[in-house]
């Protein structure tokens, strides 16, 4: 069986680590084999985060460039840092409310414009999905729910290795009971926004 | 997964576990009763997953005062017949090796395990040393397990090779290791006994010099023994049966040498060194009869691959031996799939084709890590770095030390200038008080300074040193993700526990100018920061608040801090305190994201316009 390799990506404290981990214990839980590498540490004090999940048979958890089946990008200037891991025929879904670096008033570069973060993607990858993950994780509820929504993005592209009904199981296996409802309204909002395009 | 399935899982269930976290698992299936560390990345999981677990699962676990006292401890509870297990970064094994020496000499009765968390690629440490040296320097046994389930395994085995050979074992994790999740499947868990005896037996456990003559015997002895161990152990597997070259590989980099030849089917075997210390010398020398040339693969130095030379030296065996030494493979920092896919092509004279890269039309900002919104530290460093120029000090040394203060290292707030290692801020304080005449002010942790901060604070008391110690107390172990410390009300079981005073450790060293200050005050941290920096002597300055990510834990805000229009866009709140919820709008004046903004304040005291202010909400 060919490897699924899923790259998410974004900012420290988006909820990335909790999203990999309920996507990667779905996929063991119906028999795949299943790697995941995870970044913890000084990065996480607002710099970037990522982690490589490949779903099928590999040892080890990381992903080369050109080699991510679907980047799953939590911040849109992440998504462009990462492009170079995109399979020809990779997925690209990235939210669309940028996070600035800290140092950006002083930085030679600056952050680029929507537009152009977006048609670069485009020009990466043919089947590119851009969502503001921001304003639906509130209107779900609650803006900690935006991993959520970005989860139900991942599981609406074309070839996504596991059903939405294993993922919303594993996201009561993951989740606090309290949040359940929001996180799984912003699943469905996700889902149904990236299933729509 | 909830991580209390770590304890409660049945045997033959699957589990979906970082490595860290099957170390646990490990820990618990071999009756491990006494854990003990000192925090650090990549290795903290292991402590703050026993903290929460230890309890329920009646052993006992704590965060000891430095990875030396861990081992101590540790090595204590072995010599007394209890299974123990401790573990720590790469680097933590440094500040241990000068009692480990001598605990591989005299030995262990129950079985223990030193986890040596090694981090290549300098992802979150000042060094990538490579810890299988320790192994050769302290003649220890050593185990490199690839993934979650063999670190798990290899717990279970290096316990009972511990007990057989009454010897501590040490188990080497890289970070791709301790960071990786994947499918455990747990065996049952074993009860340890929980109380040991220590039987008195000082002609093995004192090491005057007769006696560590004769231990140091034994230990050759064992060694020996252990070498015939790990010849005939099957942990060390043979995968692959071409014949151009024999790859000898462990941890991290099997697993990339593994995806690469299943992708291209190359005319390789595989050795896998699980049980890598004593060097195996028959199992490669069996192992390269039948290949043409040696490959070795391995993070980060070559260690194994300096051993593969010696034993073909000695049985004067002509083989070409490649890898990092002849340049085939890269001498530092981590490998990658693709690393070793250009190596092993090399040796099998094949061209990479390496996917060239697209143009990149865009070069992207960086996003390096920051202080939080809302950190003590920040607020500290502002008010000196303003003192400083409001004194016109030049030349300012800043000796930093190891935590988050450390990024203060970037503009604006530039306080760190030299780092050593844990509690080097202190000792090099110093050595530049001794030798220049630029004042000194040298920064440290709260848990930091327990750590390594007291012996050097002594001597510069001592020494009659004239330097400013700031420690920086945020109440609690923060780079590692908010491990109590002896400073705290609690321990690392989550009772109440003594709280040590680093006000009365310091007065008691005899410094005589001592502040403790709430560096949410700017005034005031001016005004103390500048007697301070004026009096003659050592002095200390206790910059005393929590760390904002465990004090607004789950708390609720009654007020947002906004720029009013009376902001006349002088930049000081942007520039000067570098705040990540602070920002730039398009008309070129200041907003403060209320998302991120922590409500410390020190903004609103910050701005010469008086220009930001609090709104009831």
């Amino acid at each position: 069986m060919k490897t699924y390799n899923i790259y998410i990506c974004g900012v420290g404290g988006q909820g990335i680590i909790k999203t990999s981990i309920v996507m990667g214990e779905a996929a063991m839980k119906i028999g795949k084999s299943v790697v995941m590498s995870e970044i913890h540490g000084m990065a996480q004090r607002g710099g970037v985060v990522s982690t490589e999940l490949r779903i099928g048979q590999s040892h080890s958890p990381l992903i080369g460039d050109g080699e991510a089946d679907l980047i799953l990008a939590f911040e849109p200037l992440e998504a462009l840092r990462s492009i170079e891991k995109i399979s020809e025929d990779g997925c690209v879904v990235t939210n669309t409310a940028p996070i600035m670096p800290f140092n950006i008033n002083d930085s030679d570069n600056k952050y680029p414009k929507m537009d152009t973060i977006l048609k670069e993607l485009e020009s990466r990858s043919g089947n590119m999905y851009a969502l503001n993950a921001l304003e639906i994780a509130k209107k779900a509820g609650h803006i900690l729910s935006l991993n959520m929504v970005m989860l139900g993005g991942a599981a609406a592209v074309p070839n996504f290795p596991i059903d939405r009904t294993e993922l919303k199981e594993s996201m009561k296996d993951n989740l606090p009971d309290k949040s359940l409802e929001i996180n799984n309204n912003a699943f469905d909002y996700g889902f149904n926004i990236v299933n729509s395009k | 997964m909830n991580i209390k399935d770590i304890l409660t899982a049945p045997e033959d269930e699957n589990l979906f576990l970082l490595g860290n976290e099957a170390a646990v698992r490990g820990a618990l299936e071999s009756g491990v009763t006494v854990a003990s560390t000192y925090p650090g990345t990549p290795s903290s999981e292991i402590g703050d997953i026993l903290s929460k677990l230890a309890k329920d699962a009646g052993i006992y676990f704590e965060f000891s005062t430095n990875e030396k006292v861990a081992l101590e401890v540790a090595a204590a509870a072995s010599a007394s017949g209890l299974r123990s297990f401790t573990f720590m970064k790469h680097v933590g094994v440094n500040v241990a090796s000068d009692s480990l020496m001598s605990l591989v000499y005299s030995g262990v009765n129950g079985g223990m395990i030193i986890l040596s968390a090694d981090d290549p690629q300098i992802h979150s440490s000042q060094n990538e040393q490579d810890n299988r040296y320790y192994a050769r320097l302290a003649n220890i046994p050593m185990l490199e397990p690839s993934n979650p389930q063999e670190v798990k395994d290899l717990m279970k085995f290096g316990y009972q090779l511990s007990e057989e050979y009454q010897i501590p074992i040490l188990m080497r994790t890289t970070t791709r290791v301790s960071h990786m999740r994947g499918t455990v499947n747990v065996d049952s868990l074993k009860k340890g006994e929980i109380t040991g005896f220590f039987h008195k037996d000082p002609q093995r456990f004192v090491p005057v010099p007769e006696v560590a003559r004769v231990n140091h015997r034994i230990l050759v002895e064992k060694i020996d023994k252990l070498q015939t161990e790990a010849n005939n152990t099957s942990l060390n597997q043979i995968f692959y049966d071409g014949r151009e070259i024999g790859i000898i590989t462990s941890g991290s980099a099997f697993n990339y040498m593994m995806d690469v030849v299943e992708e291209n089917d190359l005319p390789v075997r595989v050795l896998k060194m699980t049980f890598s210390y004593p060097f195996p010398e028959d199992t490669v020398l069996e192992f390269i009869k039948d290949v043409e040339k040696v490959l070795v693969v391995e993070e980060v130095d070559p260690v194994m691959e300096k051993d593969v030379l010696a034993v073909l030296g000695k049985n004067g065996v002509d083989k070409k031996v490649h890898g990092k030494l002849d340049g085939t493979l890269p001498l530092i920092y981590e490998f990658n799939p693709e690393i070793v896919r250009h190596g092993v092509n090399k040796v099998l004279g094949i061209e990479t084709s390496t996917k060239s890269k697209e143009n990149e039309v865009l070069t992207l900002p960086k996003r390096p890590p920051t202080l939080c919104p809302g950190c003590p530290h920040r607020a500290i460093y502002y008010a000196i770095k303003k003192s400083i120029k409001d004194l016109n000090l030049e030349n300012v040394i800043f000796p930093t030390d190891i935590g988050c203060y450390t990024l203060g290292i970037e503009s604006p707030y530039e306080a760190g200038d030299y780092l050593l290692s844990m509690g080097s801020s202190i000792g090099t304080g110093c050595g530049f008080a001794k030798a220049t005449q630029q004042k000194v002010v040298s920064f440290i942790g709260d848990s930091t300074f327990f750590h390594a901060g007291i012996p050097p604070l002594i001597n510069a008391v001592h020494n009659k040193d004239n330097f400013l110690v700031v420690i920086l107390d945020n109440r609690t172990t923060a780079m590692t993700g908010g491990q109590p410390h002896p400073g705290l009300p609690w321990d690392g079981m989550g009772d109440p526990a003594p709280e040590v005073s680093i006000e009365e450790i310091v007065k008691a060293t005899g410094v005589d100018f001592i502040k403790t200050i709430n560096p949410l005050n700017l005034k005031n941290s001016e005004k103390t920061f500048k007697q301070a920096i004026q009096h003659q002597g050592v002095s200390v300055l206790i910059s005393k608040y929590p760390c904002m990510l465990i004090r607004n834990r789950g708390r609720k805000k009654n007020f947002v801090v906004e720029v009013t229009d009376e902001c006349d866009k002088c930049m000081v709140c942007l520039q000067d305190l570098s705040c990540p919820a602070i920002h730039l709008t398009e008309d070129g004046s200041t907003s403060i994201d209320a998302q991120l903004c922590q409500n410390c304040s020190i903004c609103i005291q910050a701005c010469p316009e008086n220009a930001i202010k609090v709104r009831k909400i």
